[in-house]
C-alpha cells in the first residue's frame, strides 16, 4: 500500500439510507492526477413527484413538507407559490411578511444546527459536536439557545416545530395575534445578541483555502435579500423569470448517481446557497448583518466555499434581525389566507432553502388536481460544485495520509450543507490503493 | 419543583410512536408542575426544553436482542451515560443519545433524569401500536405518574 507517483489511490465513502437522501463519495488519484470525484446522492423527491399526481392543489404544500425534517418550510413556501402561480393567486401585506417570518425561523434552526453541531466540529479537529462541547460549552450552548429561537419562531407561526401544520395555498390556516409575539420578541433579541458574538469566533476558525470562478445563483428581489420570490439571477449573466427555469437549466442523469445533476445550460455547473445569496444579495443585507461580515473580514464578494459557515452565521443574524422588523411591524390580517379558485393551469417557483434554491412546477387540470409535479432540490444543484470542489481539495493535498485526506472532503462537502451532511456518523470510509 | 416529560417517536412508523403514546395518556389528565413535550425528531437541543426542571423523564421506543416487545427498561441518564447504540431507532441523524451526552458534555443535565425505553415489534410504515407495547405505555405512562407524584410529596 504505497502511495507514491503514479500510483491509483481510491477513497471510497459508502453512505446509508436517510429520509433526505442517500449519498456516497469516491475519489480516485492517480500519480498527481484527480481521475475521478464523484459524489452520488440519491434523493427521494424524485418518488413524490409520482405521489403528487392526481392529489388536489391544496395538498401539495403538506405532502412535499414531507420530504425534509430539517427544511419543510422551504418545500411549503415553493409549493404555495407555485400553486398561487397557476391559480392566478397573490398574496401580499401581512400574509406575505408571516411567510417570510416563518422561513425566517426555518433559517435560523437549519443554519444554527449546520454551523455549531455539525460543521465547526470539522475545522475545531473533533469528532462531533459532543466533544466539541466539552471544550466550548458556552458557544455551543448559545447555539442550541439560537437555534430554539428558530424552532419557536417556526412553532408560533407554522403550529409546530418541525413540518408545520398551518401552511396552506393561499396564507394560513390561522394567524397569529400581536399579544402572541411578545415573548419571542425578548428571545429573538438574545438569540441576535449571541450571534453578534458568534461570528467573530467562527470568522477565527482555520479556514482552509479554496477559491474557483463559481457561478452563483440565487433568487433576487430588489429591496430584500433573496428568500421566497423574484428573478433568478447570477453573477455570470443569468436574469429570468422563474417560469423561465428550463429554459435556462437542464437535469442530467450522471451514470455514477442515481441523482439528477442540474446544469445552466451553455456554462456547467453552478453554485446555489448563502454563499450565492451573499453575494448577489449582499446590498440587501440588513445593517446589523453587513457590519458584522465586514468585521468578520467578509467583503461583498466570498469566493471561498470554506467561507460558508460564516456566511450562514451572517444570514442568521440578518433572518433574527429581519424577524424583529416583521413582528414589530405586525398587524393581524383580517383574513387568514386569500380566496382561491381551482383552475387549470401551470405554475412555477423557486424560494431560498437554507441550502440554495428549490424549484417546485406544478401542473393542474381544471380541477385543481396535480397532472405533473417537477421539484429541484438545491443538493442536486450544487452536487456538480460538490464534486469539482473535491477534486481542487484532493489536488492540493496529494500528500495527505487516507484519513486526513477524507477529513478535508467530508469538510469540502459540509460547505454545502447537503442533506447528507446530516448524518456524519454514517459514513463508512473504504481506501483502496494500488 | 418542575418536571419535564418527553416523548420520541414517529407515529407513522407503527411501535416507534410508543413515546408521544405515553405523553398523550399522561395528558388525558396532565400532573402537576409536570411539562409533557413529543418531539417527531429528537432535537439537538433537548436541554433547551428541561431548562429549570428538577426532573426529567424521556420515553422511547428501542429495539434490542432477545427482548420481548412490550419490553419497558429504565435507565438512570443522569448517573450513567447512555451507550450510543442503546436508543438507535431515532427517526433522525441525531438520537436520544447523543441529545443527552450532548447535555452533558455542558453540564445542562437535570438533578434527575430517567430514560423509558420500550421494545418495538414493528417500525413499519403506518399508525398504531402492537397490543403489547400499547400495554407497555400504559404501564409506564402510570409508572412516570407515580414517580412524579412520589417526587412532589418527597421535595422539600
Amino acid at each position: 500500500m504505497s502511495k507514491g507517483k503514479g500510483k491509483t489511490r481510491t477513497i471510497k465513502v459508502d453512505y446509508l439510507a436517510r429520509v433526505e437522501g442517500e449519498g456516497a463519495l469516491y475519489v480516485k488519484i492517480k500519480g498527481d492526477t484527480v481521475e475521478s470525484a464523484q459524489l452520488r446522492i440519491f434523493e427521494p423527491p424524485r418518488f413524490f413527484e409520482a405521489f403528487l399526481r392526481g392529489r388536489a392543489y391544496h395538498e401539495a404544500p403538506d405532502i412535499t413538507a414531507r420530504i425534509c425534517g430539517i427544511c419543510p418550510v422551504a418545500y411549503q413556501m415553493s409549493a404555495v407559490h407555485a400553486m398561487e402561480q397557476a391559480l392566478g393567486v397573490k398574496v401580499e401585506g401581512q400574509l406575505r411578511a408571516l411567510r417570510r417570518l416563518l422561513y425566517c425561523g426555518e433559517w435560523i434552526e437549519s443554519h444554527a444546527l449546520h454551523v455549531f453541531m455539525l460543521h465547526a466540529p470539522d475545522f475545531l479537529g473533533y469528532p462531533d459536536a459532543i466533544a466539541m462541547a466539552k471544550d466550548h460549552p458556552d458557544v455551543v450552548r448559545q447555539a442550541l439557545k439560537v437555534k430554539n429561537t428558530g424552532n419557536a419562531i417556526v412553532a408560533r407561526v407554522g403550529g409546530r416545530e418541525i413540518h408545520p401544520i398551518n401552511v396552506k395555498v393561499g396564507g394560513f390556516y390561522r394567524v397569529p395575534t400581536r399579544a402572541e409575539f411578545k415573548d419571542l420578541r425578548a428571545e429573538i433579541e438574545e438569540a441576535r445578541d449571541l450571534t453578534v458574538g458568534h461570528i467573530p469566533f467562527l470568522a477565527g476558525l482555520d479556514i482552509p483555502e479554496l477559491e474557483r470562478d463559481y457561478e452563483f445563483v440565487s433568487l433576487r428581489n430588489p429591496g430584500e435579500y433573496p428568500m421566497n420570490e423574484g428573478r433568478l439571477v447570477s453573477n455570470k449573466g443569468l436574469d429570468i423569470a422563474i417560469e423561465d427555469y428550463n429554459d435556462h437549466f437542464t437535469e442530467v442523469h450522471a451514470e455514477h448517481s442515481n441523482a439528477l445533476q442540474s446544469f445552466v445550460n451553455g456554462r456547467g455547473s453552478y453554485l446555489c446557497g448563502p454563499l450565492a445569496r451573499y453575494n448577489l444579495g449582499y446590498e440587501e443585507l440588513r445593517p446589523i448583518a453587513k457590519e458584522a461580515a465586514a468585521k468578520a473580514g467578509l467583503g461583498p464578494t466570498v469566493n471561498n466555499p470554506f467561507k460558508s459557515i460564516v456566511v450562514r452565521a451572517v444570514e442568521v443574524l440578518h433572518a433574527l434581525d429581519e424577524a424583529l422588523a416583521i413582528i414589530d411591524a405586525y398587524e393581524r390580517p383580517d383574513q387568514p389566507a386569500v380566496t382561491v379558485t381551482p383552475r387549470a393551469g401551470v405554475g412555477h417557483a423557486c424560494t431560498e432553502a437554507p441550502r440554495g434554491i428549490l424549484y417546485h412546477r406544478y401542473v393542474l387540470d381544471d380541477e385543481g388536481n396535480i397532472l405533473e409535479a417537477k421539484i429541484v432540490p438545491p443538493t442536486s444543484q450544487n452536487q456538480r460544485c460538490i464534486e469539482e470542489d473535491l477534486r481542487e481539495v484532493v489536488l492540493a493535498r496529494l500528500e495527505f495520509d487516507d484519513a486526513a485526506l477524507t477529513h478535508a472532503c467530508e469538510q469540502a462537502i459540509r460547505n454545502y450543507d447537503p442533506c447528507i451532511s446530516c448524518a456524519t456518523h454514517f459514513l463508512k470510509l473504504h481506501v483502496e490503493r494500488s | 419543583m418542575k418536571a419535564v416529560v418527553i416523548g420520541v417517536g414517529n407515529r407513522l412508523r407503527g411501535d416507534d410512536g410508543v413515546g408521544l403514546a405515553v405523553c398523550d395518556l399522561l395528558l388525558e389528565d396532565p400532573p402537576s408542575n409536570t411539562e409533557v413535550y413529543g418531539f417527531e425528531h429528537v432535537p439537538a437541543e433537548l436541554c433547551e426544553h428541561w431548562e429549570g426542571a428538577s426532573s426529567v423523564v424521556l420515553v422511547d421506543a428501542c429495539v434490542s436482542e432477545g427482548s420481548e416487545p412490550g419490553a419497558i427498561r429504565r435507565l438512570n441518564a443522569r448517573d450513567t451515560p447512555l451507550a450510543a447504540d442503546t436508543l438507535r431507532l431515532s427517526t433522525h441523524g441525531f438520537g436520544l443519545a447523543e441529545a443527552i451526552e450532548l447535555a452533558r458534555s455542558l453540564d445542562a443535565l437535570p438533578p434527575r433524569l430517567c430514560v423509558y425505553a420500550i421494545e418495538g415489534r414493528s417500525f413499519e410504515r403506518g399508525e398504531g401500536l402492537s397490543p403489547a407495547v400499547a400495554a407497555a405505555a400504559k404501564t409506564v405512562a402510570a409508572q412516570i405518574r407515580a414517580e412524579l407524584e412520589a417526587s412532589c410529596t418527597s421535595a422539600p
